[in-house]
């Protein structure tokens, strides 16, 4: 009993100890942060308590199989009862359970802490990709973009290899300076999500209406990528995490050209644009936006999402058109995209969809229209 | 008056009826037992196949066979299929034909309830495989369907799923009114309630779960309606509701449900260990304590399953205290099968096999739960394979282990033959490595980072995945082999004596193989 007990653990040791390093990942990241450390090492402390606890019982158990045997003669014993065996192993589980209770309530007083930020980001989960907001005092510093999803379909349908970050990639990543607190305050537009970056050791439900809060202070730069946790419609699957952590340095640098993105952008807004112009953009921003309903061509997938080629909606009055993609339409999919799409991208893809796929209606909608909606609005 | 009386003992006497009414009319508990467990059996190979849909499509990254939109109708009909129209029909049956025999009544107390209360489920469930072909397709919110996504962003099918629901509830609380009143009032003289069974015991405790729950989940559904027709915002933030709300009153059903799928089975395993190790149950008082504590304490865990919701941090150290308190009945339980094994003089036929393999996969799906139980680590457990892998392990090696080690310990009595044993045998090798195949490494790949209801996975979780599937397959196809099994049981077979197990205890085996059609007319003497 002894002899076969010290063999199974030194298998369970060699196991974990070989998957640390083998492609087949087959445990938890220790992480990047310290709170994801103090994670790991309270689920290695479980298990491994779990591990002894079961090896003792199996190996009563499978000893019983073998030594206790009818086959080999064996006669049963007629106890049945037994106080004290009883009373000791209700309280030995108890004082077991006390045991992985006192790390666990630090662990979770950790993780709960207070603390002063030093950047707070808002994060908001839509079907199916994110928003992330830098929070600032000063309202014409914020900044705000979309991380959508950047896998092409053609990988996805097995039309082209699969590239090593298959459907952990994204258009614009979250980016974080390193060794900062960081406040995350999370809510959704639609359903539930749920934000989760495993090396982070943040997992919190995007709840529509609530909102919740989450921090981190990650320990090294580097590229972190999770997914999205909580069954929130179709593309639940493809909608991953980037979190990109930088030095301090690297992060205002990023974090100034964003924000002179912000006012280009609203320079663009004024400017004169040509059909050209708006197509080539509109064409981007409905890949982006659109095409995972109505498809690429169009076509749509009647009767959840309707096609736009040659539809009454893409072919009538301009102020419909606008409408329904600004504000979305109840009880269906369409989402409000008025608070997802700048102007200049509103403008394009609304050109873009009147005069793609030959609904030649020849419409040119600017982005100061979409202003000019907006402010009868 | 008279004649009536005469009619009445004439009636007692007779056998079956005839034909197609015989189970349409039927008050009889063991007829109605049987047609349970046929359905419960259709209902597991129906689920089962929505299973192998989904681990087809998961053998390898990327889309292969179906889309998205498909994939969430295959998981959220595969999970309600298996909880409410497999796992839960097939205890309900298991009482029916075996609760009457094991205290010495006649029949059930509520016979022509019972008959109600089993053919409403045809129609709940013909209801709810029929959204599959109905526009906007079948629910694909996930069983637990979480508000909003199956309000205000449902497929139109999910009135029907609503009005299903309902069905199965009503057919639940009938059928757990009908036990207790049984078990209440119509045990012979002598058999008390500190010498019922075990299989007795968990199921009353069980019956008052199902009456304390079902109208919860008719509550929560019921709410869902009406945000979805008549307007109102139980679950919509935009109207001053709250989605959390939703998952709060779920999950007060959910958490005793989950018990409810499994102290029948702890009924099961506690008549079979004993007879395979020709020993008396080791701690019967405690194993009843034991259950009772089980079910008080399924009471007050249910936010566990919502550690990630946003819940304040004495919420969480709550509900993780209180969850991690149920190891300490159930460890109680598992080392009491321990101890009746423990200097036994044990044999291996099938219906021990499944019990001693539910036992120890139980046991490793409890220590999962422990794991889970842990807050700060179920933040990185939460919604990915592993606990896919723990509920499997504690539903499949664990409720569906015991029904079919049932089957086999009570097929004798019930077809009066002797199963096959060199097929039953077979039949629960396959079955043990293929669940430990498809199962095991779900663990791995969900500690390695892989969120559960995702059709398409990135490529460090390809190899385990491919495994997964692989053992899913061979587990599926290994339950047509019990479907033969039994099916040339009730055909033919090696006469069954009364009591074809010498260890077995209980009223049960005191009648003729095959039962009666009427056992125990005149009420047995237990001392």
């Amino acid at each position: 009993m002894g002899r076969s007990f010290q063999w199974m653990m030194a298998g369970m040791l060699v196991v974990l100890a070989t998957s640390a390093g083998a492609d087949w990942e087959m445990n938890m990241t220790k992480g990047v942060t310290d709170i994801s450390q103090t994670v790991y090492s309270l689920h290695m402390i479980i298990f491994g308590i779990c591990v002894v606890i079961g090896v003792v019982v199996f190996g009563v158990m499978i000893y019983s199989m073998i030594a206790h045997r009818k086959s080999q003669g064996a006669v049963a014993a007629n106890f049945h009862e037994s106080t004290w065996v009883e009373v000791l192993w209700t309280l030995i589980p108890f004082a077991i359970l006390v045991g992985m209770a006192i790390p666990a309530t630090g662990a979770l007083k950790q993780i709960y802490s207070k603390g002063d930020p030093d950047l707070t980001v808002e994060i908001v989960g839509y079907q199916w990709k994110w928003r992330y907001r830098y929070l600032s005092d000063d309202p014409s510093t914020e900044i705000s973009f979309f991380s959508n999803l950047t896998t092409p379909p053609e990988e996805i349908s097995n039309e082209a290899p699969k590239n090593t970050n298959y459907l952990l990639e994204v258009d614009e990543p979250m980016v974080l300076p390193v060794n900062k607190r960081v406040r995350f305050v999370i809510t959704a537009a639609d359903v539930i999500h749920a934000w989760w970056v495993p090396e982070l050791a943040v997992k919190k439900d995007a709840v529509p209406g609530i909102i919740n809060e989450a921090w981190t202070k990650v320990n090294v730069p580097g590229i972190y990528r999770g997914q999205c946790a909580e069954l929130c419609g179709k593309d639940h699957g493809f909608m991953p995490i980037v979190v990109d952590v930088r030095e301090q340095d690297e992060f205002d640098s990023w974090l100034v050209a964003k924000q002179d993105e912000a006012k280009k952008l609203a320079e663009l807004t004024s400017k004169d644009w040509t059909m050209a112009e708006l197509m080539e953009r509109g064409e981007q921003v409905y890949g982006t936006f659109c095409s995972a309903c109505h498809q690429a061509d169009g076509s749509g997938v009647p009767p959840a999402f309707p096609p736009l080629k040659a539809s009454p909606i893409a072919l009538g009055e301009i102020n419909k058109h606008i409408e329904v993609v600004v504000k979305g339409v109840n009880g269906t999919s369409m989402q409000a995209f008025g608070s997802q799409l700048s102007e200049v991208d509103m403008a394009a893809v609304i050109t873009y969809e009147r005069n793609a796929w030959g609904n030649n209606t020849g419409d040119l909608v600017s982005p100061m229209d979409i202003v000019n909606y907006n402010a009868e609005q | 008056m008279t004649t009536a009386i005469q009619n009445h003992s004439s009636h007692d006497h007779h056998g079956p009826a005839k034909g197609i009414g015989r189970w349409l009319y039927t008050t009889n508990h063991k007829d109605i037992g049987t047609m349970y467990l046929w359905f419960s059996f259709s209902m597991f190979l129906l689920g089962g196949a929505f299973a192998l849909v989904i681990r087809a499509e998961l053998f390898q990254p990327g889309l292969q066979l179906v889309e998205p939109e498909f994939f969430n109708q295959m998981t959220t009909m595969h999970g309600l299929i298996m909880v409410f129209g497999a796992v839960m029909p097939a205890f309900v049956g298991l009482a029916n034909w075996m609760i009457p025999m094991m205290i010495g009544a006649p029949d059930m107390a509520l016979p022509r309830m019972n008959n109600l209360s089993f053919w409403i489920l045809p129609f709940a469930f013909a209801m709810l495989a029929s959204t599959l072909f109905m526009e906007g397709g079948a629910p694909n919110f996930g069983w637990t369907f979480y508000a909003p996504l199956s309000t205000t962003y449902a497929p139109p099918s999910v009135t029907f799923f609503i009005f299903a629901v309902h069905i199965m509830g009503a057919s639940s609380i009938m059928g757990a009114i009908n036990i207790i009143a049984t078990i209440f009032n119509m045990r012979a003289p002598g058999m008390t309630y500190m010498k019922m069974p075990l299989f007795v015991w968990t199921w009353l405790i069980t019956a008052y779960l199902l009456i304390a729950v079902m109208p919860v989940l008719a509550g929560v559904v019921t709410m869902m309606l009406m945000d979805i027709h008549f307007g109102t915002s139980f679950f919509n933030a935009a109207g001053g509701g709250s989605p959390v709300l939703f998952q709060h009153v779920f999950w007060f059903f959910g958490h005793p449900e989950v018990y409810i799928m499994i102290l029948p089975a702890f009924g099961i395993v506690s008549a079979i260990i004993p007879a395979f190790s020709r020993k008396k149950l080791f701690g019967y008082v405690s194993m009843v304590y034991a259950t009772g504590s089980i079910a008080i304490l399924s009471f007050i865990v249910w936010a566990h399953h919502m550690f990630t919701v946003g819940m304040p941090y004495a919420a969480e150290v709550f509900f993780m205290y209180s969850t991690m308190l149920i190891a300490v009945p159930t460890g109680v339980k598992v080392f009491n099968w321990v101890a009746t094994m423990f200097r036994g003089s044990i044999s291996f036929e099938t219906p021990m096999l499944f019990s001693i393999a539910f036992v120890i996969l139980f046991t490793i799906g409890g220590f999962s739960g422990l794991m889970l139980a842990i807050a700060p680590a179920d933040f990185q457990y939460h919604d990915t394979y592993f606990v896919v892998a723990h509920f499997h392990y504690v539903l499949v090696p664990g409720a569906v282990f015991s029904i079919m080690a049932s089957v086999y310990y009570w097929l004798p009595k019930w077809t009066g033959h002797m199963y096959d044993e060199t097929l039953g045998k077979t039949h629960f090798w396959l079955s043990f490595v293929g669940v430990n195949v498809t199962f095991f490494p779900q663990h791995f790949i969900g500690l390695a980072g892989m969120p559960r209801r995702i059709p398409d996975y990135a490529l460090q979780f390809a190899d385990f995945n491919m495994i997964s599937s692989i053992g899913a397959f061979l587990f599926g196809f290994s339950q047509l082999l019990f479907l033969l099994i039994v099916v040339k049981c009730v055909i033919a077979g090696k006469k069954a004596p009364a009591k074809p197990w010498d260890g077995a205890e209980g009223l049960e085996w005191t009648v003729d193989s095959p039962a009666p059609y009427h056992t125990f007319e005149k009420p047995p003497k237990v001392e």
